[in-house]
């Protein structure tokens, strides 16, 4: 029966594109978008390939921003929940309880419409000492480049990542053996200082940290976020931490109590109770739901539609705007998101597992 | 406890807790400062009292807004209904464990629905303080009436029908829609309207769609099995936006054109498909959670495969889910704000459309009205979540 509605389907499609003249085959990604991009060097020429391709690369961008934020912000937040002190939990709460039940959406326009839209005019931006220029034209923050020697920053940072994990391992091990403090921490951060360090030195520094800055009306230095982009960012990450939060608190609450009394019994620090007892049993419940936030964050960036930042539905709707066919289009884009689910469940899978290998 | 010893026990416990308090006390302070100088100070309200009306029921037409009174006055009495029947049959289980409830005096039972129900309670006032006739004070009034009368009714109600009394909420909705629909035709409702008529048929119309795939995702027939695992797996992978823009541009291409139906009902099956691959998830963990025993007890005494399913693992399975299907149905109405995006006039479109309007134009009132727009979302999300919570305390998931 579901076959036959299936086919059913596939039948009316493909008399209904007959009708109308519009044709099925994937031949239009080859064809000139016809329409700009804004904020990428993308031509109305160039192909409408290259322009899905960039959409991919802006979905990519705020949503690994998004989740990096989200969690940052949602554990603080989460465990400022679990505070003792009265001000700081209610605090918590309220924001909690404030964007959680608000739509995303609602945020998303309210961030563009009522916040980054109305901010000042580039000619009388809002600077805060040197690290951030604040207006309508963008927002820009400072920012690292590479002098076209990327690779070889990418190498010193292998090295150096590797360095810091053997003498990490060589640490553990030398604790193992003798029992004395290891500080495998502080050690490891030392041998990747030093390695970073040297390098740099020695390659003459390929790595060039600017800050914004305006000079006259052009903004130079750093990496300048457009309005669009910020807008969604920034209510695509608060509204996720207050997700993230509840997880946190749940998960922190879920680790036994007894681990926490054995922890005091031991006269550990609150700081290390938290970091190096319950945390770390915390992260390990955490992880799927955390997972399944991240999948509704990079899912939710295509309520940029609302807002025209050029990530992919919005990418897919204006090029069916411009004469794409529809069907195909859809389905090119159902299953690139089909895809960016899968790559991100598989990754945070993985990270269960190996969370999960450590349980006895 | 005095107020200092409270004091001294939650805030300044230590020096570092003391630290503490003052610097988040200064940006909660400011925080607090900022938002009670817009709402009372510098935001400009006029144009959500304005257009009330819009915000609420979109273009409904003035003259047959006497529907939507009867409807809400009508609900108000099946909630009561509801409440009532519930009440009753509690009382009757704890006679028949022979542990009598203990008579809670009038005005704790007050004090109870206030704290359960102060911030709708605290937006109704707002909204009839905003509003400029006396027609929404009476509306109220008799809302607040029929709620009352159903409640009494429905606590002396029997058992034997009142059965019937908890079908009513999931009939009712599908009955008074031809007599809302009737003066318009549902293509051109808005405002809050068309978020509960979006939210609440979607939410009926995925419930069963969603049963059935949870228990095709558990069949021990391989291909259906399969097909609900295509099916569940597609729609949980794509953003819902994007099933919303097809819904309203490609969807077209999947029907004959005679059949093709309007753009209110193509969004309604995009909400329902979704909701119902969520829902489906949903379930499967509810189902997960019954004992194999209960199953095999009920092959023991002779039941055949639908009755197990239908009246031992389905009832249990559900019971269970109740919070996180709750959970879901909140992200559902939160959801609807969508259709935004494909230009219907939902509240969000409200909101943005006043600042249009040629006495309002171009003086930058966004703010004012997507608070409001964000106010009615908060109150009901906020409410039902904290119902849900009450079920879950209630039912004593996970403590038993």
């Amino acid at each position: 029966m579901v076959v036959a509605f299936g086919l059913w389907l596939a039948g009316n499609v493909r008399a209904n594109s007959a009708k109308t003249n519009i044709p099925l085959s994937f031949d239009y990604l080859d064809q000139p978008a016809t329409f700009p991009i804004a904020g990428s060097s993308f031509r109305p020429t160039q192909s409408v390939r290259d322009a899905i391709v960039v959409g991919l690369g802006n979905t990519v961008r705020v949503a690994l921003a998004g989740i990096v934020l989200a969690t940052v912000l949602g554990t603080l937040i989460g465990i400022a929940r679990l505070s003792t002190n009265w001000l700081v939990s209610r605090a918590a709460k309220v924001y909690v309880e404030l964007f959680r039940n608000v739509p995303v959406l609602v945020l998303v326009v309210f961030a563009y419409l009522a916040v980054f839209l109305r901010l000042p005019r580039l000619e009388d931006a809002t600077t805060v000492s040197g690290l951030l220029v604040i207006s309508v034209r963008a927002v820009a923050v400072p920012w690292a480049r590479t002098d076209g020697r990327g690779w070889l920053v990418l190498g010193i940072l292998v090295v150096a990542v590797a360095a810091a994990v053997a003498v990490a391992r060589w640490r553990h091990r030398a604790f193992d053996r003798t029992g004395q403090p290891a500080f495998a921490g502080v050690a490891a951060t030392v041998a990747f200082v030093a390695v970073v360090a040297a390098a740099f030195l020695a390659t003459g520094g390929p790595v060039d940290v600017t800050a914004p800055h305006l000079d006259g009306r052009v903004l130079r230095g750093g990496i300048a976020m457009p309005p669009e982009y910020a807008a969604l960012l920034c209510a695509l990450a608060l509204y996720t931490a207050s997700h993230v939060a509840e997880i946190v608190r749940g998960s922190i609450q879920a680790v036994p109590k007894g681990q926490n009394e054995a922890a005091t019994a031991l006269a550990l620090s609150s700081g290390q109770r938290m970091r190096q007892v319950v945390l770390p049993q915390a992260m390990r419940i955490a992880v799927p739901a955390l997972a399944n936030q991240y999948l509704n964050l990079t899912k939710n960036s295509s309520l940029a539609v609302a807002i025209s930042y050029f990530e992919l539905t919005k990418v897919t709707q204006v090029s069916i705007a411009s004469r794409a066919p529809a069907v195909p289009s859809y389905l090119l884009l159902m299953v690139i998101y089909l895809a960016l689910s899968l790559t991100i469940s598989a990754i945070t899978n993985q990270v269960n597992r190996r969370l999960a290998l450590v349980e006895r | 406890m005095t107020a200092v010893a409270w004091a001294r026990s939650n805030l300044f416990r230590n020096r570092r807790d003391a630290v503490t308090t003052i610097v988040a006390g200064l940006i909660v302070g400011w925080v607090l400062y900022r938002t009670a100088r817009f709402v009372v100070v510098t935001g400009r309200w006029e144009v959500v009292r304005t257009n009330l009306t819009l915000f609420l029921v979109g273009r409904y037409p003035n003259g047959d807004q006497w529907r939507v009174a009867v409807v809400a006055i009508g609900a108000g009495f099946v909630a009561g209904l509801v409440a009532g029947q519930v009440a009753r049959r509690r009382l009757g289980a704890a006679i028949a464990n022979g542990t009598p409830l203990p008579t809670v005096p009038f005005t704790d039972r007050v004090r109870d629905v206030v704290a359960r129900y102060w911030p709708a309670l605290t937006l109704l006032l707002l909204l009839l303080l905003l509003a400029r006739t006396a027609s929404p004070w009476l509306l109220a009034a008799a809302t607040i009436a029929a709620t009352v009368a159903g409640r009494l009714l429905g606590a002396r109600t029997p058992r034997r029908v009142g059965w019937a009394i908890f079908a009513l909420p999931a009939v009712l909705p599908l009955a008074v829609l031809p007599f809302l629909t009737d003066p318009l035709g549902w293509d051109r409702w808005g405002g809050m309207m068309l978020t509960l008529l979006l939210a609440s048929v979607s939410m009926i119309a995925c419930f069963p769609l969603g049963v059935l795939l949870a228990l095709g995702r558990r069949s021990t027939l391989p291909a259906l099995r399969a097909v609900s695992i295509g099916v569940i797996e597609f729609f949980r992978g794509i953003p819902l936006v994007v099933l919303v823009l097809m819904s309203d541009v490609a969807l077209g291409f999947f029907f004959p054109r005679d059949l093709l139906p309007g753009k209110v009902v193509r969004v309604i099956v995009a909400f329902t498909i979704f909701t119902a691959a969520y829902v489906a998830e949903i379930v499967r963990g509810g189902l997960q959670s019954v004992p194999r025993g209960q199953t095999e007890a009920a092959q023991a005494l002779g039941l055949s495969p639908v009755r197990i399913t239908g009246l031992i693992v389905l009832p249990q399975a559900l019971r269970n889910v109740i919070p996180a299907l709750v959970g879901q149905f909140i992200s559902l109405f939160k959801d609807t704000t969508l259709v935004f995006i494909i230009g219907f006039l939902d509240v969000l479109s409200v909101a943005d459309n006043v600042t249009k309007q040629p006495e309002f134009r171009g003086q930058g009132l966004i703010a004012e009205t997507l608070v409001f727009a964000a106010l009615l979302f908060w109150v009901g999300s906020y409410t039902l979540s904290r119902e849900s919570q009450r079920i879950e305390r209630k039912l004593g998931v996970g403590t038993r």
